[in-house]
């Protein structure tokens, strides 16, 4: 009897060291450039600007208030003077005109919601950040699409590279490799208004926006968090020493 | 005392069993001694409880049980949560408090069994106990399945598609379970409607039930302790057991200790880490339920997967049936066989400190088994996989089914007397 069990115990370990190499199958390889994600205002009232110029001509953001960028140090009169267009009230949802219904027919699916899109976008490969700072960098011509942009990341994406005015027109080199998947080298064909520099900046500011709006209260929450924890240390302490009072008369 | 307070007392004394209750369940309820590290876990689990009905209290006031689409397209339970996540003072904290306490009562709970398992708190005369237990298990599992659809997003409405559809495996009347279940052909308001009530009423009520039974069958028995030595056997002049001591307030004191402990890893999740690596809040349900994409890879919460993966790890037809009827049969076994252990272990020892070399293999054999289903259930499955989880259920019910005879063969260790208390 304790033989079987030794040998189930040996066979066991052998599916056992199996495991991590099944673990490591499961990855697919998409390289994810790590996004500089910031909480400085300045770099978050950029990429509001940025925002509201360049996504919310088809993206709603519409769980979110347009006052509530007072967190990020704007007045209500700067957020109307410079991040509101259609004469909406500064207490109103970052909502758009364009409907679902028609934006599907368009696009052939409709643009969603932003607000949450950086915690979507979270996965294995990297954070949600990651994702969005890589995606909007590597948008490149593709003629066989209807909007003449195709993306590495997001293959045969449905958005065209709305930001190529800034960064310019992008060509792919795709290489085909042994496994079938396939492998991109970009260039810059023709350049935009800013440089390589100063669009990665640029984006970078936009994705901060973007995890701002999936969690506005974040910075919020760990600063809490920070006083909560010392707090509870504290309390830990006086509960010990409690404890260890009433037990003196236990042997 | 003074005589005015005491005179309220005696007063309510005559009408209701006040002072003899603090007695026979704190002051004068005698615990062993000799409690270690794996005795937190019982007072850490109903405190669990009771957060997750304060904060749940609040979450419903809010919280709009609506699958219609609101004008900006998304449904209204999605847009509800996250308008308690922005707008609701505090709101953020109190959702982040119950989804972290919905994956901290699981963790809670599967240590508190584990330390049944380790020194045989479910033996004799433990079983009603025991059984309470498991049922209190089992109806956590549905609470927490049920309001998993809740927030109403992508694992939301997939994973309740997939274990609801396991209901339509079964032969005859599957079909219109299922139906009976969603309230509709397709998982939609109706679903979410029940599954509200369920979550909100319903369930809750049973559990504080079986709580309160569990708890009461505690008292009437005593507790066991890490030695596995009933302390009822030795007792003094006073008919007082030689190594128990009053709860309160001796264990009210030690488990404060636990609890600020417990909370202070609760907090660094609930404040630094709410969303636990994808594990607590899934990155796919920040997206609305979409009835018409289906995600790549559903994958359950990190709670049941242990159980998922003995569900998939069925895949073959039996008499005819499908092989999807034998795996939600297999699932359901691999919980309910736990309400047996009373009667499975026959070693004449109740504590593994004195159980031999046998049992303690079969532990660490099943404990691993376990572990691996559980990481298994979050991933996809390919042939390899089904099959280390295949081995690993067979693995988990002989723990179980093979314990009457392992348990008898095994060298034990004479228990001692008393209970030993450094």
């Amino acid at each position: 009897m304790t033989m079987n069990v030794f040998k189930t115990l040996k066979r066991f370990a052998a599916v056992l060291l199996f495991v991590p190499s099944l673990a490591l199958a499961a990855g697919a390889a998409v390289h994810l450039d790590r996004a500089p994600v910031s909480t400085d205002p300045a770099a978050l009232q950029h990429g509001a600007k940025l925002f509201v110029n360049y996504c919310m001509g088809c993206h709603s953001a519409s769980f979110m208030r347009y006052n509530m960028m007072n967190s990020i140090g704007l007045t209500d009169q700067q957020i109307r003077d410079n991040l509101m267009f259609t004469g909406e009230r500064v207490g109103d949802l970052m909502k758009i005109s364009m409907r679902p219904s028609e934006s599907k027919v368009w696009f052939g699916k409709a643009p969603p919601d932003l607000t949450l899109i950086a915690r979507q976008r979270a996965s294995g490969d990297g954070s949600g950040a990651d994702w969005l700072y890589t995606y909007l960098r590597q948008f490149y011509r593709d003629d066989q699409r209807p909007t003449g942009w195709n993306n590495v990341v997001f293959a045969n994406v449905g958005m065209p590279h709305v930001l190529w005015e800034l960064q310019g027109e992008q060509v792919a080199k795709v290489t085909e490799n042994a496994d079938g998947t396939k492998s991109f080298e970009l260039s810059l064909a023709s350049p935009g208004t800013l440089s390589v520099e100063e669009f990665d900046k640029a984006v970078a500011d936009l994705v901060s926006y973007l995890v701002w709006l999936g969690e506005p209260v974040a910075e919020k929450r760990k600063t809490i968090g920070v006083f909560v924890l010392l707090f509870l240390a504290g309390l830990f302490v006086l509960s010990y020493a409690l404890k260890k009072n009433y037990w003196r008369d236990i042997h | 005392m003074t005589t005015k307070s005491q005179a309220l007392v005696n007063w309510i004394d005559e009408r209701f069993p006040l002072t003899s209750s603090i007695k026979g369940h704190l002051t004068e309820y005698y615990a062993p001694k000799n409690f270690n590290f794996w005795y937190f876990f019982g007072s850490l689990a109903l405190l669990v409880l009771v957060i997750q009905i304060v904060t749940g209290i609040f979450l419903v006031m809010h919280y709009k049980p609506d699958g219609t689409l609101n004008s900006a397209g998304i449904p209204v339970a999605f847009a509800s949560v996250e308008y308690i996540m922005r707008e609701v003072p505090g709101g953020w904290l109190i959702r982040y408090l119950h989804s972290t306490g919905a994956s901290a009562f699981f963790v809670v709970v599967y240590l508190h069994m584990f330390r049944g398992l380790l020194y045989g708190s479910y033996r004799k005369p433990r079983e009603l106990i025991w059984i309470f237990g498991t049922l209190i298990f089992l109806v956590l599992m549905a609470e927490a399945f049920m309001g998993y659809l809740l927030p109403w997003g992508q694992m939301s409405f997939w994973g309740a598609q997939v274990i609801i559809n396991l209901f339509s495996a079964i032969p005859l009347i599957g079909p219109d379970l299922a139906l009976m279940i969603r309230g509709d052909y397709v998982i939609g308001d109706a679903t979410l409607n029940r599954f509200f009530a369920f979550h909100v009423i319903a369930v809750p009520l049973i559990l504080i039930g079986l709580v309160a039974a569990h708890i009461i069958a505690l008292h009437e028995v005593g507790s066991n302790n890490p030695d596995g030595v009933e302390i009822k056997k030795k007792k003094d002049a006073n008919g007082i057991p030689l190594d128990g001591i009053p709860f309160h307030p001796y264990y009210t004191v030690k488990d404060i200790v636990g609890v600020v402990g417990f909370l202070i890893l609760f907090s660094a999740v609930v404040f630094f880490w709410p969303e636990g690596g994808g594990y607590f809040l899934e990155y796919n349900n920040f997206i609305p339920a979409d009835p018409l994409t289906t995600p790549l890879h559903i994958a359950p919460v990190w709670y049941f997967t242990p159980f998922y993966s003995v569900l998939r790890a069925v895949t073959y037809p039996l008499f005819g049936i499908d092989a999807k009827f034998w795996g939600v049969v297999a699932m359901g076994a691999s919980v309910v066989i736990i309400a047996f252990l009373p009667w499975l272990d026959r070693s004449p020892a109740k504590s593994i400190r004195y159980k031999g070399p046998i049992f303690k293999a079969a532990l660490v054999v099943f404990i691993i088994s376990f572990f691996i289903l559980g990481y298994l259930g979050v991933l996809p499955p390919t042939p390899m996989r089904t099959l280390v989880a295949q081995i690993c259920s067979v693995l988990y019910f002989a723990f179980f089914l093979l314990m009457p005879w392992y348990s008898k063969l095994d060298k034990c260790k004479p228990e001692p007397d008393r209970v030993n208390f450094k």
